[in-house]
């Protein structure tokens, strides 16, 4: 007996939706090996020669070269005979949030930010761009190409994997003219970078009498739901929080990406700038204007109840607010694009509109953003308030298995269930 | 300039200059010392008597736009590049009129104005403050020089940094002051293999000097500095030197054998300098007596002075800027 195994497009990045069959390396009828190059296939980001996963002959081929199919679509067919097949031909599971991310305008998230460092770069001479694998490679989430060939060695470099010595470096250059971006690979890498930012960075405008500034920004990539386990996905908010000095910007879209980069470099102390990892391949409209820091958004205006969020958690909001409005509960949704300094005035607006406040944070529940949001809405306006909580990870470190990290996020069905309960 | 340093050997006027500095910090350190007891300095401080030699030889090397990151210990670096010891010591004072306006205290001041990127209360912190700003040095014929203790050649700092700078190719010189004892342990007893060979092992070019002798460490650090300044790479200096009192205030030394102080005193940097002008340069006695008069008498004013400045009153800086 033989069987059709379907051959799927296979995954070639955390972030693609989509890949193009380059070559077909075997033709219809011809016999594979398991380990054989099968097909060449390419994202704007990566390029690989796909092998084989059993013994067989390719039965037919559904992709054609120059076609492109989306991520698991079938591109061919094997068929295994009896003794040759093991296992099967599997596919790469897909991940379950980027299709789900509204796609209006051009530029995706990770192109928004590149955008930011090459206008920012261009414009002023002091700006300067390092970090692990970001120059020659690009960025190992492909958002900085092309800056190390356009601005040089001097300006856009690599640097060993020394994320102690990378922070107090940035802080040196900061302090003697220089307005240094540096790429912290993952959040999870900034618990290596936490002297620099506790003890120098954030203390020397304070010593200074305000007389010198500490230009400094560190990009780096948080977030959950992208399969990394516990310490590739944390959001480090919580351990920088409590920094005085130290302003953290976490953008939701292209277009608030852009202009918050912008202002973070031009910023005259530090900034940690967050990227979440689930959003680099969200599409918007992108414009060249900066966004002031310390300002939120309301991203839907809304009667009943107001969510605050901030990056991933922002869409899942808009989604829940979506899923709410069927219900007849009009939810606003309040981006807080700067999580420190916080915009207590918006928020405290849209309190005084809706009465009821939910802060929805992917992080954990204690120590979090979200204890602040409450604790400046019930220190400042607990007369409007009707309900006040908070949406959080559990105090666990995060868990690898899909099913098992999907639960651990606050998505939209955890909000919309929360929220229902607590309006009845 | 002319880096070679054999015509300043024979030169009286510049070994008496770095002889009155080298003075200057040993009477400020006694100050502190003194006005600790009354409690009108706080917390703790971690004095450099003992150590002067190598940041007046050093620091006499430096150029306006070179730039210094120093310790804990920092007083004498900061004195050597020229920050005022009045406003230094009215900011150990607490006082308005201090360096930083009694925000800093005796560990962590910063002086920008005099090359002075910090002083830092992390061991290790200034390795990676001197190796950043060699980033912004890059090219521009300054160089910036990090002082640090042996307890900091433990630490991440060390090995990450003279490795990133190695790899950048930067401008950055490493000042190991060796005083024998990392806080209240012997170096020896922590650091296996020694100092020099773990930089060595990143190729650093490496120099040993000796660090109680103010021509030795002058003639090293010329060298050394004109080699990192002309685009060489880093480099690192190891200088033996001796703490001739306890790590911090609280701290009697008592860890230290018996007559090793002693040994010590006998090679105190001042003593040597001393000898340098009156037997080896040929200035009169009663010249080097009149330094030691008119350093007296500065550090008196000085201490008056700092001591009659106000308080400040409030901090008045604002968490963040341009927000």
């Amino acid at each position: 007996m033989s069987e059709l195994v379907d051959i799927g497009m296979p995954r070639l990045s955390d972030s693609m939706e989509e890949a193009t069959v380059l070559a077909w390396l075997r033709r219809p009828g011809e016999r594979v090996t398991r380990g054989d190059g099968l097909v060449e296939v390419e994202t704007d980001k990566a390029t690989i020669v796909y092998e084989a996963e059993a013994d067989g002959v390719l039965e037919e081929i559904v992709v054609d070269e120059g076609s492109t199919a989306s991520l698991g679509a079938v591109i061919a067919r094997l068929r295994v005979g009896d003794g040759a097949l093991s296992g099967g031909q599997r596919t790469s599971a897909p991940m379950p949030a980027e299709q789900q991310q509204p796609s209006v305008g051009d530029v995706e998230f990770r192109d928004a930010i590149r955008q930011a460092l090459d206008e920012e770069l261009d414009r002023d001479e002091r700006v300067i761009f390092f970090g692990e694998d970001v120059a020659a490679a690009g960025g190992v989430f492909a958002v900085t190409p092309g800056l190390y060939e356009k601005y040089g060695a001097d300006r856009v470099f690599d640097t060993p994997i020394s994320e102690l010595a990378m922070t107090g470096a940035a802080y040196g250059a900061a302090i003697t003219g220089k307005r240094p971006v540096l790429e912290i690979m993952f959040g999870d890498f900034l618990a290596l970078s936490m002297d620099s930012l506790i003890n120098q960075a954030t203390k020397y405008w304070f010593l200074s009498g305000g007389r010198y500034g500490c230009p400094l920004v560190i990009r780096s990539v948080v977030g959950a739901g992208g399969r990394f386990g516990a310490i590739h996905s944390q959001m480090p908010i919580s351990w920088l929080i409590g920094i005085t000095g130290l302003k953290i910007v976490a953008p939701a879209t292209p277009s608030d990406a852009k202009g918050l980069l912008k202002a973070a470099i031009r910023d005259d102390n530090p900034v940690v700038f967050l990227e979440h990892k689930r959003l680099y391949s969200l599409k918007g409209d992108v414009g060249d204007g900066i966004v002031e820091l310390g300002r939120a958004r309301v991203a839907r205006e809304g009667g009943d109840v107001t969510l605050v969020s901030a990056m991933k958690g922002v869409h899942d909001c808009l989604a829940a607010a979506e899923q709410l409005a069927e219900d007849g509960i009009d939810a606003e949704v309040v981006d807080l694009r700067t999580i420190r300094p916080l915009d207590a005035e918006t928020i405290l607006a849209s309190v005084a509109k809706t009465h009821r406040v939910v802060a929805v944070e992917e992080g954990p529940l204690t120590g979090g953003w979200a204890g602040e949001v409450l604790a400046c809405v019930t220190e400042q306006a607990l007369d409007e308030l009707d309900d006040a909580w908070r949406i959080a990870t559990p105090n666990t470190p995060i868990p690898y298995s899909p099913p098992l990290e999907d639960a651990f996020l606050p998505g939209p069905d955890r909000i919309v269930a929360e929220i229902k309960r607590r309006l009845r | 300039m002319n880096h070679t340093s054999a015509p300043e050997r024979d030169d009286p006027e510049l070994f008496q200059q770095l002889y009155r500095r080298m003075l200057l910090i040993r009477g400020f350190e006694d100050l502190v010392q003194s006005l600790f007891l009354k409690n009108e300095v706080y917390g703790t401080t971690h004095l450099y008597s003992g150590q002067e030699a190598v940041a007046v030889g050093f620091a006499g090397v430096l150029r306006p736009g070179d730039r210094v990151a120093c310790t804990y210990r920092g007083h004498g670096h900061l004195l050597a590049m020229g920050t005022e010891p009045e406003a230094l010591l009215a900011e150990l004072l607490g006082r308005e009129t201090g360096v930083n306006g009694g925000r800093a205290g005796s560990m962590n001041v910063i002086d920008p104005d005099h090359g002075v990127l910090g002083c830092y209360g992390i061991v290790g912190g200034s390795i990676a403050a001197a190796t950043g700003a060699a980033i912004s040095l890059r090219g521009s014929g300054s160089i910036a020089v990090a002082y640090f203790g042996d307890g900091a050649t433990n630490q991440a700092y060390f090995f990450e940094c003279l490795n990133f700078a190695k790899v950048l190719d930067l401008p950055v010189l490493y000042v190991c002051e060796n005083n024998g004892y990392g806080e209240y342990t012997a170096t020896d007893a922590v650091t296996p293999g020694g100092i020099v060979p773990r930089a060595a092992a990143m190729e650093l070019r490496t120099t040993e000097v000796d660090g109680m002798n103010v021509r030795a460490v002058r003639t090293a650090a010329a060298e050394v500095v004109a080699r990192v300044r002309e685009g060489g790479g880093p480099e690192l200096v190891e200088a033996r030197t001796y703490r001739f009192v306890g790590h911090s205030r609280t701290d009697p030394g008592k860890y230290r054998p018996e007559g090793e102080l002693d040994r010590w005193r006998e090679r105190d940097p001042l003593t040597l300098a001393r000898a340098l002008l009156v037997e080896g340069l040929g200035v009169m006695q009663d010249d080097v007596d009149r330094v030691d008069a008119d350093v007296a008498s500065e550090l008196e004013q000085i201490a008056s002075s700092a001591l009659a400045a106000p308080f400040p009153e409030e901090v008045a800086i604002p968490e963040f800027s341009g927000v």
